[in-house]
């Protein structure tokens, strides 16, 4: 039985991919806390996920020709959407300093959950294959 | 990885929140800077940021899994520092030896409590930036012992 990396290691590697790039986008939004107009921004992790079980199942379309456009979730660009404020404020920015940084902290928690399924997976293959 | 760009962004944001924090230093040191003229007087000088946009740094760049629109933001950059136009207070001091001709003596319009309020909002958000940093650091740890149980 062949064993691909893929098959083994699931989902867990795009899940700590996904939740890097959304970890750079919060950071964006802490970074621009003060700035005037800045819109606070954030990725539907659910459809990021959707996307990517899809797209490792080889669901959704299939191309039968060459010339058949790619419409599967791979590659294609998951929204980068605009949070709705709380509250508005003067200066148009609709950055919650608190809200983004304790959103910040559990997707950093998240990250190790993800990071922690994945390297056990690794020590499974590892066991596995020298046989202990 | 991107999460390498966490640290160019909180980076950017401590700097920027640095260079408000040093304009807010020199608005209170020049508090009470007078001048007998109205072009001379120092006037409170005030910091504008301006959110920095990938296209701008690097207009092909197509990383990772997923590809996020061209529109995400990498960060805060100082657009430039701009003066305040607000009206010099104009006080009648004819003893001061910077007084003019009428006895009138102009003190910049730095206004003290202003100033303050603007000097624990950007140490706060310095402090944000750094945590950030901080996670971002213990996750990329985390990530250098795949693998090593």
């Amino acid at each position: 039985m062949a064993i691909t990396f893929d098959k083994a290691l699931g989902i867990h590697e795009q899940a700590l991919v996904a939740r890097s790039q959304r970890a750079q986008v919060l950071a964006n939004n802490l970074a621009n806390a003060d700035t005037p107009g800045y819109k606070a921004r954030d990725v539907d992790f659910q459809a990021m996920l959707k996307q990517a079980t899809e797209a490792s199942r080889g669901e959704g379309v299939a191309r039968t020709h060459s010339s058949h456009m790619d419409v599967s979730g791979s590659g294609g660009s998951p929204e980068l959407l605009y949070r709705k404020p709380h509250q508005p404020s003067i200066d148009g920015n609709t950055v919650d300093a608190q809200q983004e940084q304790s959103r910040f902290m559990r997707n950093a928690m998240d990250f190790q959950a993800s990071f922690e399924f994945l390297s056990s997976k690794f020590s499974g293959l590892s066991k596995a294959i020298k046989g202990e | 990885m991107s999460l390498g760009n966490i640290f160019d962004i909180a980076g950017s944001g401590m700097t920027a929140q640095q260079l408000r924090l040093n304009t807010t230093a020199s608005n209170i040191a020049n508090a009470e800077t007078a001048s007998s003229s109205v072009d001379e007087t120092y006037r409170a000088r005030k910091p504008v940021f301006a959110a920095i946009q990938q296209q701008l740094l690097n207009p092909d760049q197509a990383s990772g899994h997923f590809r996020f629109g061209q529109e995400q933001g990498t960060g805060v950059t100082v657009d430039g520092i701009v003066e305040s136009q607000e009206e010099l207070q104009m006080r009648y001091e004819p003893h001061h030896p910077a007084a003019n001709e009428e006895g009138y003596v102009f003190y910049p319009n730095v206004n003290v409590v202003e100033e303050m309020a603007d000097m624990m909002s950007s140490s706060r958000s310095f402090q944000m930036n750094v945590d950030v940093m901080n996670a971002a650091k213990t996750m990329m740890q985390r990530v250098l012992t795949l693998g090593q149980q």
